[in-house]
């Protein structure tokens, strides 16, 4: 096990325990609070979309088109990151509420909750950053990372980066298919295929909302409508892949290889999420707005703790990881989105070793 | 008695979707992949809809009961008297429910019901329903079920014995009894600690001077004072004193609700006259949740889908026991972070080895990569 840190297995698991003990304390406390949260959250988002809606049916005055345009992205980008994302990691569980819950919640992106809770929560989550086990490195059509062989189809990288950011919701739903793992014969053409339909079933279902049916319930304004709902799925798509492309990939996030990993013990697990993941530095809108990735580390140190509390946890984390010696990867959403897009730029070409960050004090 | 959880909460709301009416279904392709009632809920919650209450009135009855007046649900067939329902409310952020007795007789036309809670030690919803609930407070509520209900062909004579909040569906009978005039010759014996702390005892006291066929005699366990009415009776109501307070028991046909040990006592005594067909009851249990066993040497663990069981140790996971017993459950990360394990709980107790969380309540959605057993389990697996 060779992590790129001093930490002795005694040390790692110590750090271990002191996240654990956060988890624990935030655990116990969670109450009437945090539920007013998520039912306000819901609540907002669910206003601004009949708002957003409705504006757009007076599209053909252009404030109107705006604020419609405006809110509908709003709320599409709520739906997706503070309320369905964490929804779907398990955050709201503990409220017992049927409705509120990752076994039960459905949301309105194309990729089908089930496929993406074993994509994300468990693939993502647990083999983060290793490559070759993280489908988010790179969504099997990026290199990210040096630790990958270079492919000169990677010259293409900032077109299909580009193509990914504008289509990001079907990047994603396309994601827990895995095509390239279907053609390497490590996946069954039929495994595939069930996946790739369910998507198919809810791609059209969204499709026919918000390009079909809200459209013709405009009547002329239907042109309106219709371009109201294409740039709001548009935004939402590049400032999800935003967030979602600033929380691994910024100057001095770690990528791992597979050996890294072999009997990692749970202070190691931590650490790998720590070394792994980046913050973005903002006020408390873009906070809620990032869903709250925005506290990466705290979201993958603890994936299923209510994202309300990420921001009263980082202070702690950061002073765990200060006392010992680990860096804790945060910044501006200009340095952390630079970062990253210079990576993508730069992994198009062979090599790039350098841009992989030296063991820390090893 | 049967209990609700949280599995059968989303069996019902799916349930719900199905039965939509074809306007609601064009408007769900809408709001896809929400329903049209998940935006009512959300931004018109006090809008009349189906599975939900709204809180009337309040009234206190005896010390630590109160009845609550609930609006009707949209699409409420009415209930049968003696019948129960489930009712959810959210305690510190979180869901509970429960079943209590509807209390008022389903000729109630104001389109109201009512439901009668005892607030009782530790019961944390029961003591929320009595102290912190207010008006136009809005409840989940279940459909009415039960079989502890008066036939239709109704008995010449009648037995109705309760002992606390056992009267709750036993006054709804007597009242809808009342309602159709059709009280004929009815025993009723209710027992309590304490004349103030009877639940409907004036109700009952009213209904007795009304109706000469309707006999009552009320049990006060703890109480020392002197009765004042013939049909009052100092200590505890055992069904050996039946054959002094009603010489004809054998003749009735009985309907009882109370605590266990006294529908035991009179199960046996129905047993051995021979006529046990004549005793109907309804098990009152005033939670639904497991006890917490202290330590844990063996636990009886019971994947009821699968019809397997294994016993565990306390200390290896659900998922664990599982697949040494040959099951391959669903599951992820094995570490307690993805939630693909997430299975329900039907009955016993199990804990969380990374923070010690118990959960022993039926219908709890536990993630069995991190939950051991504690003590005897049955698992929907």
């Amino acid at each position: 096990m060779t992590h790129p840190t001093y930490l002795t297995d005694a040390q790692a698991e110590a750090f271990g325990k002191e996240l654990d003990a956060i988890r624990d304390e935030v655990k116990a406390s969670l109450g009437a609070k945090d539920a007013a949260y998520i039912h306000r959250m819901i609540r907002i988002q669910r206003g601004l979309e009949v708002a957003g809606r409705a504006s757009l049916f007076a599209g053909v005055l252009p404030p109107f088109w705006l604020a419609g345009t405006a809110m509908l992205s709003v709320a599409k980008i709520l739906e997706n990151m503070e309320v369905g994302h964490n929804i779907m990691h398990g955050q709201w569980d503990w409220m017992k509420d049927p409705k509120i819950h990752s076994t039960s919640w459905e949301w309105d992106t194309a990729c089908p909750a089930d496929q993406w809770k074993h994509s994300h929560n468990y693939m993502h989550h647990t083999y983060t950053n290793v490559v070759g086990m993280d489908r988010d490195v790179g969504y099997g059509i990026l290199r990210m990372s040096a630790h990958q062989d270079w492919r000169v189809w990677n010259l293409g990288q900032p077109v299909y980066n580009a193509l990914l950011a504008g289509l990001f919701q079907y990047g994603v739903a396309l994601h827990d298919v895995e095509f390239d793992r279907v053609l390497e014969g490590k996946k069954s053409w039929r495994d595939a295929w069930t996946r790739l339909k369910a998507v198919g079933r809810k791609t059209s279902r969204q499709a026919l909302k918000d390009y079909v049916l809200f459209p013709l319930l405009a009547g002329p304004f239907f042109l309106y409508v219709f371009s109201g709902n294409v740039v709001a799925n548009f935004v939402r798509n590049l400032w999800a892949y935003m967030i979602i492309f600033c929380g691994h990939f910024p100057d001095g996030a770690h990528t791992f290889k597979a050996e890294e990993i072999e009997n990692e013990i749970r202070g190691r697990w931590y650490l790998r999420q720590l070394l792994g993941s980046c913050n973005i530095e903002g006020g408390k809108i873009f906070h809620i707005m990032s869903g709250n990735l925005s506290h990466q580390i705290e979201h993958h140190i603890f994936p299923d703790l209510p994202s309300n509390r990420y921001a009263e946890v980082a202070p702690r984390v950061r002073e765990i990881c200060e006392r010992y010696g680990l860096p804790y990867n945060s910044g501006s959403l200009a340095r952390q989105f630079g970062t990253t897009t210079w990576r993508v730029l730069r992994l198009s070409l062979p090599g790039g070793s350098s841009l992989e960050p030296q063991a820390v004090l090893a | 008695m049967s209990f609700h959880n949280a599995a059968s909460t989303r069996r019902s709301t799916s349930a719900e979707r199905a039965a939509a009416s074809p306007w609601m279904r064009a408007v769900s392709a809408l709001t896809y992949p929400l329903s049209p009632g998940d935006f009512i809920d959300s931004l018109l919650p006090h809008t009349p809809r189906a599975a939900r209450g709204r809180v009337e009135h309040i009234e206190r009855n005896g010390l630590d009961a109160a009845t609550i007046t609930l609006r009707c649900p949209r699409g409420w067939h009415g209930h049968q008297a003696g019948q129960f329902i489930n009712v959810g409310v959210d305690i510190d952020g979180v869901r509970h429910t429960r079943c209590y007795s509807i209390s008022s007789a389903p000729e109630r036309d104001d389109g109201c019901f009512t439901i009668t809670v005892k607030a009782i030690d530790n019961g944390r919803v029961s003591n929320h329903l009595v102290d912190n609930l207010m008006q136009g407070d809005v409840v989940l509520l279940g459909e009415p079920t039960g079989e502890f209900v008066l036939p239709t062909e109704l008995p010449q004579k009648l037995l109705l014995i309760a002992a606390g909040s056992g009267i709750t569906p036993v006054i709804s009978m007597l009242e809808s009894l009342q309602a159709k005039d059709r009280i004929g010759d009815i025993v009723v014996i209710h027992s309590a600690p304490s004349p103030e702390a009877m639940i409907f005892g004036s109700e009952l006291e009213q209904m007795a001077q009304r109706h000469a066929g309707l006999t009552l005699h009320r049990f006060y366990t703890q109480h020392t004072g002197e009765s004042r009415h013939a049909g009052e009776h100092r200590g505890r109501f055992a069904p050996a004193k039946l054959s002094r307070l009603c010489p004809d028991w054998q003749d009735r046909q009985v309907w009882a609700c109370g605590p266990d040990a006294l529908l035991q006592s009179l199960e046996q005594q129905f047993d051995t006259a021979g006529i046990a067909d004549h005793l109907h009851v309804e098990r009152f249990r005033p939670a639904l949740r497991a006890a917490v066993p202290g330590e844990v040497k063996e636990a009886q663990v019971q994947f009821s889908r699968s019809a397997v069981s294994a016993t565990g140790n306390g200390a290896q996971s659900l998922l664990e026991l599982a697949e040494a017993s040959g099951l391959s459950p669903e599951h992820g990360c094995r570490m307690g972070i993805c939630h693909g394990c997430t299975t329900t709980l039907k009955a016993g107790c199990v804990r969380d080895m990374r923070n010690g969380e118990v959960f022993n309540e039926e219908g709890d959605l536990v993630q069995i990569c991190v939950c051991a057993p504690v003590g005897d389990v049955d698992l929907e697996l």
